[in-house]
């Protein structure tokens, strides 16, 4: 199996090549069309784009501004969302959110896949005392539960939302330093490496020039399958009261104003943005299945 | 067995480091805002903070071992016992919620891939799907809403027992069990009716990863050789699917159950909050909303001591079923 996805990975890596383009949109059709629900995923991945994109500049009202005589209103055709306790309403809220979810899980994935991609395409390549670190530190990373390592993290280092990124990214770092591993692993004594060392490139040029445009393919698809991952667990973050603070408008934190609201039967305050944030997830979930099948027809499920 | 003491020091080490690492003095901190210089100091000197790294490591590793993780700021009280007194709690939850979803999963998997197409396979998706979507305290938020809300069937989300009810005595500190023993039905049912919603809301949330395992071997063991020899030789459809597959398929589950576990333990701390449940969860909450430190860092430490523990106890469970694992060790 791991020697049938090397052509595959290869394939997909060099989308300079026209006829590889092709055969990879062709091969991307074929997948909608055999799983719509890759397609209806990719739908709502743009409408959340464009939320996270041109939310704020669009919603009906000001996020922020409160208007006291408006408070715990019903969803209505002037209120879509019903408006919170301090007359805010949700709709705007919910949306301009978007933003902010977003771009904490974006972040921490970009760097948790510098670092621990980096770490594990080292680790798998070179073998020895640098796998044997990696390998160590992902392993301990891994004996904590891991939201609970985040809460730890993010009270030591501070109650910020930089904190919250980092944090993230630190627990999904086991996920991807092994998945790289793995895939430099086998692809070190591939031929067109081989060739590479031969025509005297060094070491770490072959990494970078040759392991890793190889493997890119695959840690796409391990970031939109951790991206799901990292939202759930900003909004958990924030939903006991860490990193985002009030009135900032963001998912997690917005359910918890809502909590209390739940038991004397004002659900919507609550109810949108959980929904906004299991939709998200959602897409993300589904997204990852979805590019999986594209990049490596051999682990469908 | 071997592998868990290296996991153990690598844990420690990393709960050191999130206290010693701090940006900013924890003595300045720790003195509070009426602070002198001279009174930093000294209490720079009684954390040990003026010497090397390494002798701070061993005097809390010292520490650890006589059992000591430090007092809380803001109740006083020494962490241990309140975390000690709290366990249970989150216990009672937790292993409630494992039942609830095991009992749901299992079969769930296993009709889904003896069925495999069928509309409970494309249920048994959903599930899988969805549950891995959910936020945990939405999913909570959202129970509440039904069931204490509109149904009205469900106590109000405070905590583990209502206020007209008294704790039953302590042997065990799981509630139903104390009050089982005590013979009183009553208090058990109080506090039974309180349970249901967040261990509820903990089960579907593991529910996913449980079915989906469960699904997937038993799929891969339904067109294994043996299975097939085994229906070749006659017998009939139950005691393939049960002796046959069944307890084969039962070993990834079980491996599962370690990275269920993870989840279940971070999410215990969100569903807690919702609940107002008084376990360990919710005493980190508290401490972390009030910077008050020494109970998160114990809070972290049991968690992982405890993960570690369940993971070994997985390892050594996997070997009373599958004697080839032990063969191996």
């Amino acid at each position: 199996m791991k020697e049938a996805a090397i052509p595959s990975g290869a394939a997909a890596a060099i989308p300079a090549a026209a006829p590889a383009t092709g055969s990879m949109l062709r091969h991307a059709r074929y997948v909608m069309a055999e799983n719509p629900v890759t397609g209806v995923a990719f739908g709502l991945f743009v409408v959340i784009a464009v939320a996270a994109l041109l939310g704020p500049y669009v919603v009906p009202y000001d996020p922020l501004a409160s208007e006291v005589a408006d408070k715990l209103q019903a969803p209505s055709l002037a209120h879509w969302f019903g408006t919170d306790q301090l007359g805010r309403d949700i709709f705007s809220r919910v949306v301009a959110a978007t933003r902010l979810d977003f771009l904490i899980a974006i972040t921490s994935v970009v760097l948790v896949l510098a670092g621990g991609g980096l770490a594990g395409i080292a680790a798998g390549y070179f073998g020895g005392w640098t796998d044997r670190i990696v390998s160590r530190l992902a392993d301990t990373i891994m004996a904590f539960p891991l939201f609970v390592l985040a809460m730890g993290i993010v009270a030591a280092l501070g109650n910020t939302v930089t904190n919250i990124v980092i944090a993230t990214a630190i627990i999904n770092f086991p996920l991807y330093a092994r998945v790289a591993r793995a895939e430099a692993n086998v692809r070190r004594d591939a031929g067109f490496v081989q060739a590479a060392r031969l025509s005297g490139n060094g070491e770490f040029r072959i990494l970078l020039t040759q392991i890793l445009p190889n493997i890119m393919p695959i840690m796409m698809v391990q970031i939109s399958l951790t991206m799901g991952y990292a939202i759930l667990n900003a909004a958990g973050l924030s939903f006991i009261g860490l990193g985002v603070r009030p009135p900032t408008p963001e998912w997690g934190i917005m359910v918890a104003e809502g909590a209390a609201n739940i038991i004397s039967g004002e659900w919507w305050i609550a109810l949108f943005p959980g929904a906004a944030l299991m939709l998200a997830v959602f897409c993300f979930n589904l997204l990852g299945d979805g590019l999986r099948d594209l990049v490596d027809p051999q682990r469908r499920t | 067995m071997l592998t868990v003491i290296p996991t153990l020091v690598g844990v420690v080490i990393v709960t050191f480091l999130l206290t010693r690492v701090l940006p900013g003095d924890p003595a300045i901190y720790f003195a509070g805002p009426a602070a002198t210089p001279q009174s930093i100091a000294e209490i720079r000197k009684t954390l040990g903070l003026d010497r090397p790294l390494l002798a701070q490591f061993v005097r809390y590793v010292d520490d650890l071992a006589h059992g000591d993780l430090g007092s809380s700021l803001s109740t006083g009280q020494p962490v241990v016992t309140e975390i000690a007194s709290r366990l249970p709690a989150s216990a009672e939850l937790t292993l409630f919620a494992l039942v609830i979803s095991m009992s749901v999963a299992v079969p769930l998997g296993i009709v889904a891939a003896v069925r495999q197409g069928s509309w409970i396979d494309h249920i048994c998706r959903v599930v899988a799907t969805a549950g891995v979507s959910l936020p945990v305290f939405f999913t909570g938020l959202l129970l509440v809403y039904v069931f204490y809300f509109l149904l009205g069937w469900a106590p109000a989300p405070i905590g583990r027992l209502d206020v007209f009810f008294s704790a039953p005595t302590d042997r065990t500190g799981f509630y139903l069990i104390d009050g089982l023993i005590d013979l009183d039905f009553e208090t058990t049912w109080a506090a039974l009716k309180q349970l249901v919603l967040p261990a509820l809301t903990l089960g579907i949330f593991s529910l996913a990863p449980i079915a989906r395992m469960t699904r997937a071997s038993m799929l891969a063991l339904l067109g294994s050789d043996f299975v097939r020899t085994a229906r070749a030789s006659g017998l009939d459809n139950r005691t393939v699917i049960i002796t046959y597959a069944f307890r084969n398929a039962m070993l990834p589950v079980i491996t599962t159950l370690g990275m269920v576990f993870s989840f279940l333990l971070g999410a215990n701390v969100l569903v807690e909050k919702v609940f107002a449940w008084p376990g360990i969860g919710s005493y980190a909450v508290e401490a972390l909303i009030a910077s008050d430190f020494a109970p998160v860092q114990g809070f972290v430490l049991t968690m992982a001591i405890l993960y570690v523990a369940l993971n070994l106890a997985i390892d050594l469970l996997y070997g009373v079923i599958d004697p080839r694992v032990r063969l191996e060790g």
